[in-house]
């Protein structure tokens, strides 16, 4: 290969500074991006009080899910025939969550993508997060939530195997093997800049709780290769993987004959959905971090941007399956499927929720058409949270209307949540808040080696041309 | 695979990634086979430079997903059909299609485990300690420098004059420190 030129001791090249500013030479961003861990950043006083309050919504968490198990589910508002509610709701929302940290991981480096570098571990690690959450609800679900190992085909003495007719064994693989793969490709991606963090730490014992976490990495080139053929197919099999694991969790419902969910539509129908509250969740997850750590340089107008636009992208792909469903119940000509959804949803005793669900998710989306709105951090930050509820009402909507109203007016129930219900919800988002503070505190939550990495294409591409 | 290891080794600590890339060609050119860079990220084209094989990680990880494919399937119709024929429905006995989601799921889930192992086993690590963590200020390495190391001494050439000369020509490119490492055996 041809020896590169000298770099330009000058401002750097137009499209570098819009995937990352003008940052500090290497020495500086790391300490720059590191110091944090050591500190706990300009306003460290927060740290305790944002550690209480989510540790206190976090503890109501497990304390209601101890009430339930005492108790029993019957502490819910669930009951027949509306026996799904919150728990696969809140199940559905949160996995859906998760769906958005491997698209920007995985998908973005398969399509080398730029921007990426400055915002996948966190979204990674929000993936990760929501996962734990997404894992809880399940089980909770279940019944007798301490057979829930019965779920996982192992030789047992009753010779009684989970049924893989059936679609819940299914979500069982699913979400384990998503579990997996996320965090093995989130610790994957954290190993050089663990080791960054060991050799820029203040004090033995942190030194060697990061060295241990690090496994010894010293950045030799032969490891670089392996690990960036291990890293790019853990990117190629997660991608697939996160659609399947939205289709199959569609499943669950597609495979029942209940009006309103038994379409050929969901599969794809929940992808989008899932990557849209993702991208919701990403964008009030990074707001914040990059006014409270000044990150400006780093993630840039190009993210907001970027993000701001696939927001659009999502919305309108929804707002194309809300009607594509509906269309498709109309022309079926079965006349359960034409009341749930011509009737029951718009008309029926969960109307505002339909609406308002609806509306929010089809029409906050368009602000994004302005490019003055798509680099406005209020905007998007407004927009998102919108979003972040709205797409948890399209869950509820999706089950609660179908279940409570199906083919015998005799059988039909009003169904309400109780306030057990309305706490599991917001302890999750406790414990994922909780979660999160302590990874935002404890690790290297910018890809240092990455955006190293991407400097130096980008300046070799301002040196040579593009490639 | 070989891993790397010297007897005597040089070694030049460089500033920037160019610098680097240039050493090596450099070495290279001037009969150094056996080449080690150490950098804070990985450098598009340094492997090649290097002149560094393409391990046979992939096709490892491409066997260890045909086996969690198998596993997978095998354990569906072990459960389903073989050990315990339950039949709900009027469904199939032996429902292929029922059976490909989880199928899937094994395969992804025995690569993934296949990779992040592989990938242990081809770098050797963990390894918590090294030779070249007891050079003095190595540790900059994951943070802004660049370490190239060349192996000294070959059938024809003796170690200590091939370290010298490579001391020199480090030196002529600029390198920030030369350092020369042995390894009792």
């Amino acid at each position: 290969m041809a020896s590169p030129a000298p770099l330009p001791s000058e401002a750097p090249p137009l499209h570098e500074r819009l995937v990352i500013r003008n940052l500090p030479d290497n020495a500086a961003l790391t300490q720059q991006l590191l110091s944090p861990i050591w500190r706990g950043g300009s306003r460290w006083w927060l740290w305790p009080l944002l550690f209480c309050s989510s540790g206190l919504l976090a503890l109501l968490f497990f304390v209601l899910i101890f009430y339930t198990f005492a108790e029993g589910i019957g502490v819910w508002g669930n009951n027949i025939p509306v026996a799904w509610a919150y728990a696969i709701t809140d199940f559905v929302w949160w996995i859906g969550i998760g769906h958005a940290g491997t698209f920007i991981s995985a998908f973005l480096i398969l399509l080398n993508q730029k921007w990426r570098a400055s915002i996948n571990r966190i979204a990674e690690a929000m993936t990760l997060f929501a996962l734990v959450n997404a894992m809880i609800f399940p089980v909770l679900h279940l019944g007798r939530p301490w057979f829930f190992y019965w779920l996982i085909p192992y030789p047992s003495a009753m010779r009684v195997w989970p049924n893989f007719r059936s679609a819940l064994p299914w979500d069982v693989a699913a979400i384990s093997t998503y579990f997996t793969v996320s965090l093995l490709f989130w610790y994957v991606g954290l190993i050089p800049d663990l080791a960054a963090v060991r050799d820029s730490a203040p004090g033995a014992i942190r030194k060697r709780i990061y060295g241990l976490l690090a496994l010894g990495w010293r950045g030799a080139s032969r490891h670089w290769q392996r690990y960036r053929i291990a890293y790019i197919i853990l990117a190629g099999l997660a991608t697939p993987l996160v659609i399947s694991v939205h289709s199959i969790v569609s499943l669950d419902f597609s495979i029942a004959q209940l009006p309103g969910w038994h379409s050929t539509i969901f599969p794809p129908y929940f992808v989008v959905g899932a990557i849209y509250s993702g991208f919701a969740m990403v964008l009030m997850l990074i707001l914040p971090i990059r006014s409270a750590f000044g990150l400006h340089d780093v993630i840039t107008e190009r993210h907001l941007d970027v993000l701001g636009k696939m927001l659009l992208v999502m919305g309108m792909l929804l707002a194309y399956s809300y009607v594509c469903e509906a269309f498709t119940a109309y022309y079926s000509g079965n006349q359960f499927e034409q009341y749930t959804y011509l009737f029951a949803r718009p008309m029926g005793p969960y109307a505002w929720v339909y609406w308002s669900m609806t509306l929010c998710n089809v029409l906050t989306p368009q602000i994004f058409w302005w490019s003055y709105l798509r680099t406005n951090v209020v905007a998007l930050f407004c927009a998102s949270v919108v979003i972040f509820v709205a797409m948890w009402a399209e869950r509820f909507m999706l089950i609660v209307t179908s279940l409570n109203r199906d083919f015998l007016p005799s059988s039909w129930h009003f169904y309400a949540p109780t306030w057990v219900d309305w706490g599991i919800l917001i302890g999750s988002l406790g414990l994922f808040c909780f979660l999160f503070f302590a990874f935002l505190r404890w690790a290297p939550f910018i890809p240092l080696s990455e955006l190293k990495r991407t400097r130096f294409e980008l300046r070799r591409e301002a040196e040579h041309g593009l490639p | 695979m070989r891993p790397f290891r010297a007897r005597v080794q040089v070694m030049g600590e460089f500033s920037s990634a160019e610098a680097l890339l240039r050493a090596v060609e450099r070495l290279r050119a001037a009969g150094y086979r056996r080449l080690e860079a150490y950098s804070p990220f990985e450098i598009p084209g340094l492997s090649a430079a290097l002149g560094l094989e393409r391990p046979r990680l992939s096709l490892y990880i491409l066997i260890c997903g045909l086996l969690g494919c198998l596993f997978a399937y095998w354990i569906q119709w072990y459960a389903n059909v073989w050990n315990y024929l339950l039949i709900v429905g009027n469904r199939p006995i032996h429902p292929v299609l029922a059976f490909i989601p989880a199928t899937f799921e094994g395969t992804v889930l025995g690569a993934s485990l296949g990779a992040f192992f592989g990938l242990l086993a081809w770098t050797g690590l963990p390894t918590l300690w090294h030779p070249v963590f007891e050079i003095e200020g190595f540790e900059r390495t994951t943070i802004d420098r660049f370490w190239i190391t060349a192996a000294c001494g070959t059938d024809e050439r003796d170690a200590e004059q091939d370290a010298e000369h490579g001391e020199r020509v480090l030196a002529e490119l600029g390198a920030l420190r030369v350092v020369r490492l042995r390894e009792t055996p």
